[in-house]
């Protein structure tokens, strides 16, 4: 296997993007990337995208934004794997570049999610649960986090305020992220008197619907010193799969998926997670910020709530987690997230995350995940 | 002899008050609760039909007749108020209670009296051998207009009877119907709610139907009303019974168990069978029990019912009507209750 | 509009609860699969689950998806139920005020949804408190 590394990045501003179309909106993000890396060409490009069917009626992505891109006849891919698409698309960009069968491959995510009332919104995001033992019964994203939550706090006495606490904290590192959708600070007040959604999470706890795509460029580690390019490689990537439906798992409190993929991504990458310096995870709901934290080993199982308390996974703390502002501020266009959270890890190895810098990261992992943890892909990043 | 193996009563817990829907109207609440002795009735959530209720009260049945619901040959649902107009109510019971696929079913529909409808076709095909377990249902969740008198009354509910020859908990010892055609209550085809014809659906319709039934049944069993522990009438409001048993020489006492109108409403396809859950619940052995329903069209389905020994094991193996009667209970508004009966026109 | 097809295929599940038991180590999957994901057995025998249990974990849903818009708010929870096996469905005629670990339920014949004015209508489960 080749080193890969990650020579090009490229993000717009996030939101409720009226003027612009799918196509547009990956296209922008792709250009960017293509020329931050500086390159000329590309053998291939992968996609992330969770469910452009239902948000806006379109399939057949692969071609459709390689030719928007104006890079026919490159070869395509659009992949799935409900809100970890984008992660998704990384590892199978990671593999492919690896392997040696594509020098130069481009890896997007892109969701277009405002097209659609917010009911059409809920209903195709909640394609991602079971759709015939949950989603018939009338189980949405939230509900399902909000069980977790309400196991999580019945198991191990997590508290209300400590879910608000997780909001907090990524929204003020969002606050210093101008691509956030909401980069704006909020209080724990805020969070708790505002609108519920699903008890015990109100709106405020929850990522939002969101237009964006993010892209980067991969090439062979050696190639990007040639070019005399910051060198970022991806030295571990690591998947795993747990039951979509919530009920069959055997601990409701537990992301075992993201636990092994953590655990592969760590072993490849030869490190342990007390040795990486900041953190991108999936906190599509407050409760799944705690959770992952536990998840990859970075508090016990049930610390995950006073973590946060203490300050561990704030941007100044001992495990940085989301300085980016997370899904949460930043924003969650489902498919884009993956490709998202590793553009800020590079940008953090960099040393160009701005006023979020979080100063001497020289490693860092993401992790992205689909459902309630029924996929989850995680990445370690390096910085040389 | 056959007769019924088990019975089972299912009552939604939402009410509604008579004074909630007379502030509405602007009715005079205090005559309805004293003219038609009409306090209270119940209300399907939107969750709740004429199938969901036939199911459970069918459970309930089958718990207390404990056999095989494989070995039930018919299924029979009698209900003004089917969720489809075509596609039958009694596959989806029959599914549910695990009848099928060696079942003949078929939904019946005659205003009130279509569960006792089900209860004569069900039992005349146990006596006659052509199956061996028969369930009835009598289902209703009926919509009386807004602002109509029948608003007041119109309920939700279901009771179930399993027949057969073998484990009976009562037999039935003589059946007889009286019928006639009588356009005193209709519903048209594609319409919402139906109506009636006041004051004319009382002496030509019920109360000539249910006398003739009642007085035919007991001249051909040679029964007078002392003969009878119980006697249980259609109820479409509290007054009627009462009155149509005081015609007949019954007394207060003797309708008095399975009289549950003001509190209930009138069930419609579900009324006198729900009274006879009631009733089977209080009853003991030996006790004789008079049925009598009214289905306006019109017609009325009379019961000469026998209690057994049985009674006593397999009354408490499922709730007693009085119980989901008297507790649990919910009141609504009448804004929800518009809500859950789609009284309310919403965008397309 | 799906066809029925999808709804048909279900209906011992969801009107019978019928489930499949592992031959070879008990499991009992719902709804019944090809293979036991406990021991990758493939032979099943019919089981039927309980028709009670408790409450694991539960919560309001107060944004719905299509086509639940007209329920909203409605509580939805995982039951464990007495055969060990853990099911969700929807928690009715409870007060959202008694929904909590461990309150004890049964299972019971409901309407879940419709497609629409003139299609189908979704019957299925729900719990309901003993």
């Amino acid at each position: 296997m080749r080193d890969v590394a990650i020579i090009g990045v490229g993000m717009t501003k996030w939101g409720e993007l009226w003027e612009k179309s799918l196509r547009t909106i990956f296209t922008e993000t792709a250009l960017l990337a293509i020329a931050d890396a500086g390159v000329d060409k590309i053998d291939s490009m992968v996609v992330g995208c969770m469910s452009s069917g239902l948000f806006v009626g379109q399939e057949h992505l692969s071609s459709l934004l390689a030719d928007y891109l104006g890079r026919t006849p490159v070869a395509a891919a659009r992949v799935e794997s409900a809100c970890s698409s984008g992660g998704l698309a990384l590892r199978q960009g990671f593999i492919e570049v690896a392997s040696g069968m594509s020098d130069v491959v481009l890896v997007g995510g892109v969701e277009k999610m405002t097209d659609v009332t917010g009911c059409e919104a809920t209903y195709a995001l909640g394609t991602a649960a079971d759709q015939e033992y949950e989603g018939y019964h009338g189980l949405t994203f939230p509900g399902l986090y909000a069980m977790m939550a309400v196991a999580h706090m019945h198991r191990y006495g997590t508290t209300r305020e400590q879910l608000a606490l997780v909001a907090v904290k990524n929204h003020d590192n969002g606050s210093r992220n101008p691509l956030a959708q909401f980069p704006f600070k909020i209080t724990v007040e805020g969070v708790l008197n505002s609108v519920l959604v699903a008890d015990p999470l109100r709106i405020l706890d929850c990522s939002p619907i969101t237009d964006g795509a993010a892209a980067v460029v991969l090439c062979p580690a050696d190639m990007a010193r040639k070019m005399k390019k910051p060198v970022v490689r991806i030295t571990g990537s690591g998947q795993a799969t747990d039951t979509i439906a919530l009920a069959s798992r055997k601990d409701l409190t537990w992301l075992e998926s993201t636990h092994i993929a953590a655990q592969k991504a760590l072993a490849m990458a030869g490190r342990k997670v007390d040795e990486i310096d900041l953190f991108e995870v999936h906190d599509c709901f407050t409760i799944a910020e705690i959770m992952v934290t536990e998840a990859l080993g970075l508090v016990e199982k049930g610390r995950g709530g006073r973590a946060v308390e203490e300050g561990l996974t704030a941007r100044g703390g001992r495990f940085p987690v989301n300085p980016s502002g997370g899904l949460k501020a930043k924003g969650h266009p489902v498919g884009a997230t993956g490709v998202a959270q590793a553009i800020e890890v590079v940008k953090q190895l960099r040393g160009e995350a701005g006023d979020r810098q979080v100063k001497g990261a020289r490693r860092g992992l993401t992790q992205n995940m689909g459902g309630t943890g029924g996929s989850s892909l995680v990445h370690v990043f390096e910085a040389e | 002899m056959a007769g019924i193996i088990g019975y089972g009563a299912y009552i939604p817990r939402n009410r509604i008050r008579v004074e909630e829907i007379a502030k509405v109207w602007g009715a005079d609440a205090p005559s309805f609760k004293k003219g038609l002795m009409l306090e209270e009735k119940s209300v399907p959530s939107p969750d709740q039909d004429t199938i969901t209720m036939a199911v459970e009260g069918s459970k309930r049945a089958l718990k207390r007749a404990g056999i095989d619901p494989r070995e039930i040959g018919a299924v029979y649902v009698g209900s003004e108020s089917h969720p489809y107009a075509v596609k039958p109510s009694g596959t989806v019971l029959a599914e549910a209670i695990g009848a099928t696929p060696d079942v003949h079913t078929a939904d019946l529909e005659f205003a009130c009296k279509a569960g006792t409808e089900g209860m004569f076709i069900a039992l005349n095909l146990v006596r006659s051998g052509a199956v061996k377990y028969a369930l009835a249902v009598g289902a209703d969740t009926s919509q009386g207009a807004p602002g109509d008198a029948l608003e007041y009354s119109a309920a939700a509910g279901a009771a179930a009877f399993l027949f057969g020859k073998e484990r009976l908990v009562a037999e039935v010892l003589e059946t007889y119907s009286y019928t006639t055609d009588m356009p005193d209550f209709w519903r048209r085809e594609y319409q919402y709610y139906p109506q009636h014809g006041g004051r004319f659906t009382g002496e030509p319709a019920y109360f000539a139907h249910v006398t003739g039934a009642a007085r035919g049944i007991m001249d051909r069993a040679g029964m007078k009303p002392a003969d009878f522990r119980y006697v249980v009438f259609h109820q479409p409001n509290g007054k009627f019974p009462l009155r149509v048993g005081e015609m007949l020489g019954f007394s207060k006492k003797q309708i008095e168990p399975g009289w549950l109108v003001s509190k209930l409403g009138n069930t419609y396809s579900g009324s006198s069978p729900l009274g006879l859950t009631a009733t089977l619940d209080i009853a003991a052995a030996g006790d004789m029990i008079l049925l009598v329903s009214y289905g306006s069209g019109a017609g009325s389905d009379s019961f000469v019912i026998r209690v057994t020994e049985r009674i006593d094991e397999v009354r408490d193996l499922a709730p007693r009507t009085r119980k989901l009667l008297d507790t649990n209970k919910v009141y609504l508004e009448y804004g929800a209750y518009a809500k859950y009966r789609r009284k309310i026109r919403k965008a397309e | 509009m799906p066809t029925p097809s999808r709804y048909w295929r279900e209906i011992p599940q969801r009107y019978r609860m019928e489930a499949g038991k592992c031959k070879a180590c008990g499991f009992v999957a719902f709804p019944p699969r090809v293979v036991c994901p406990a021991c990758g057995a493939r032979e099943f025998v019919p089981a039927k689950l309980a028709d009670g249990g408790k409450i694991l974990t539960y919560t309001i849903i107060r944004v719905p998806p299509r086509p639940f818009e007209d329920q909203a708010p409605y509580a939805v929870g995982i039951a464990e139920l007495d055969d060990g096996v853990k099911l969700t469905a929807q928690v009715v005629d409870c007060d959202f005020a008694d929904l909590k670990v461990g309150l004890r339920v049964r299972l019971e014949f409901r309407k879940l949804s419709e497609e629409g004015e003139a299609g189908i209508i979704y019957y299925g489960y729900k719990f309901v408190p003993e």
